[in-house]
């Protein structure tokens, strides 16, 4: 499978409205610089695809754990049953679950990647991301590699009740040993992170790197708002925060976020 | 041991009339001469067989009730009835002491261990010095703090979970709630002493988690383990916080539906009407159940502990493979 950035797609045909300036964008324009708004610099969420475009050398991606698929087994059902909320999730997505793991060159070195993607179910962790974030980290132990995380998502999903809890543990684990390897995690956030993603693996990047104006928390602002009873300061968990209040390591701007990488792997590396 | 009607939950209500009736009989005895302790025992009788029915055929937000009693036993109880020369110590190092969790240096028939555990209180005054058991990063902190400590002078280490959450507030956001819980997670792992891990009430989430990493993880009959609360699922997915009892049902929150799914080693038993109702008997079973786990993982070497923690949750999760 080939992923190109040139297939970034955007809802509407020619023309997409900001949803930090409010300008209209012509598309085109939007699409040359990785989805950042040419006029207020704010980051549109990327899809898997367009991600592993903006990052991986072309061509180079290989997915692994295809195969894994999320099950139904507690019967859930809410407004509809989680087994047709699978369904629609992958038809809307094109994807098969809210990660996508493999392995890829970034700027001719090796590494084990995980791109998360917001468009299936809000990009929450049920079993199979925290599996594959799981066999992420082990391809990197086995291939002596560096893993790259690019988080995007909600939390756990409720609709795998308390077994999505249970991949924050498996997922962390995984990093005890990618750190026993002495092999480096390099996570990008990306907007939103919140909940059970960022209690995990997100925020156990040997280096943090946040995308810019990105929402990076544990609690949602809204639940925030509800305990405390008053609104919350401006600009609160958004990335430039979190780098203020010694969260992460540094809010870098999409268009150079391939080069940051590539610097950082390369210090890490033999 | 009984309790007053005031704290009985509303499906315990059958039992009200009962336990007055016993009240009256005692009045009468106690200020005449008719004896009617034969009819006291009976009504007592009648009592433990209707709370066992009620109690065997709890629905999950019932138990959910039991679970986030107020007269339910808490960590430092159990502190205090089931540990010996208890030391307490406070103090993550870097910012503060959060009375939400607890911990120290403790002994248990003899053996010596490191106990950390959530805090509730059980009156309003207490659970506000407490913040109702809701921990900020620094009381997960200080419970890595004392795991380490643990670790380095080679002695096991003894949770006790009971919390609706970790703290959702701007200064747990500051100071990094999600990297703090995440840290432990990935600490616990690694950390080269057995780690007994016991769900006495209210499992809430990653604030539950953040100490619940263990190479045991056993739960007392009524208390709850969910990855979200039941009202927070109710309003997320059902649009209204009222259906909560649904939203218990559905996420499989009871100790016996963990044991199902594997999430969880062993169900401590009990007393009928919960461990507020006989908290003495509630903790002699917890004991037991200590004492029995710590044996067993006594004789592992540093690297089966490690192994043996960190392939349990490995192998946790529900999927299919083509």
């Amino acid at each position: 499978m080939e992923y190109k950035a040139e297939k970034l797609d955007i809802p509407g045909d020619l023309w997409v409205k900001c949803y930090k300036c409010g300008n209209a964008i012509y598309n085109k324009d939007l699409m040359l610089h990785q989805k950042v708004c040419p006029k207020c610099g704010y980051h549109f969420k990327l899809t898997f695809s367009e991600r592993v475009g903006t990052l991986a050398d072309e061509g180079t991606f290989q997915e692994t754990a295809s195969n894994i698929r999320s099950r139904d087994f507690l019967s859930f059902i809410d407004s509809s049953p989680y087994s047709r909320r699978l369904e629609s999730s992958a038809k809307k997505s094109g994807l098969s679950e809210a990660i996508i793991i493999g392995g890829c060159r970034i700027g001719g070195r090796e590494v084990s990647l995980g791109v998360m993607d917001f468009s299936f179910m809000g990009g929450s962790m049920g079993s199979v991301v925290g599996e594959r974030v799981t066999r992420m980290i082990e391809h990197a132990i086995e291939r002596k590699v560096p893993a790259v995380t690019v988080t995007a998502s909600g939390g756990a999903r409720m609709q795998e009740g308390i077994m999505s809890l249970m991949q924050m543990a498996k997922t962390s684990g995984a990093l005890a040993r990618l750190r026993a390897a002495a092999l480096p995690h390099i996570c990008v956030l990306t907007d939103p992170t919140t909940g059970g993603t960022t209690a995990s693996y997100a925020m156990l990047g040997d280096i943090n790197i946040a995308e810019p104006g990105a929402l990076i928390g544990f609690a949602g602002p809204r639940v925030i708002e509800q305990t405390i009873r008053q609104k919350l300061p401006s600009g609160f968990q958004r990335s430039e925060y979190l780098l203020e209040h010694g969260m992460v390591d540094m809010v870098v701007e999409r268009k150079d976020l391939k080069d940051t990488l590539v610097k950082i792997i390369d210090f890490f590396g033999k | 041991m009984d309790p007053s009607p005031s704290n009985l939950m509303d499906f315990e209500r059958p039992l009200a009339e009962l336990y007055r009736k016993i009240e009256d009989l005692r009045k009468i005895s106690a200020s005449g001469s008719i004896d009617l302790s034969q009819e006291i025992k009976m009504l007592e009788k009648r009592i433990e067989h209707m709370k066992r029915d009620i109690f065997a055929g709890l629905s999950p937000i019932q138990v959910v009730q039991i679970a986030r009693h107020a007269q339910r036993p808490t960590t430092l109880d159990y502190l205090n009835e089931i540990f010996e020369d208890f030391i307490e110590l406070h103090g993550d190092r870097c910012y503060g002491d959060d009375p939400a969790m607890v911990g120290g240096l403790a002994r248990i028939e003899g053996r010596k261990a490191v106990v950390i555990g959530h805090q509730k209180g059980k009156t309003t005054k207490e659970n506000l010095a407490r913040n109702f058991g809701m921990a900020h990063p620094e009381g997960y902190r200080k419970a890595m703090r004392l795991m380490r400590m643990a670790e380095r002078f080679g002695k096991p280490v003894i949770t006790f979970v009971d919390t609706p959450g970790a703290y959702p507030g701007i200064g747990a956001e500051e100071r990094g709630q999600a990297e703090a819980i995440a840290s432990n997670l990935r600490d616990m792992s690694e950390i080269e002493v057995p780690i007994l891990v016991i769900i006495t009430g209210e499992g809430g989430s990653g604030g539950a988690l953040g100490i619940g990493v263990g190479n045991r993880v056993l739960m007392q009959e009524f208390a709850i383990y969910s990855v979200i609360s039941p009202e927070g699922c109710a309003s997320i997915l059902f649009r209204d916080a009222k259906r909560s009892a649904e939203a218990a049902s559905a996420m499989k929150i009871t100790s016996r539906d963990l044991l199902g799914l594997g999430v969880i080693d062993e169900i401590i038993k009990e007393p009928a009407g919960g461990a507020h109702n006989d908290p003495k008997q509630a903790m002699r079973n917890v004991k037991a159940a200590i004492l029995k786990h710590l044996g067993q993982m006594e004789k592992m070497s540093a690297a089966e502990i490690v192994e043996d923690r960190l392939s349990k949750f490995r192998r946790m999760g529900e999927f299919t493979e083509s």
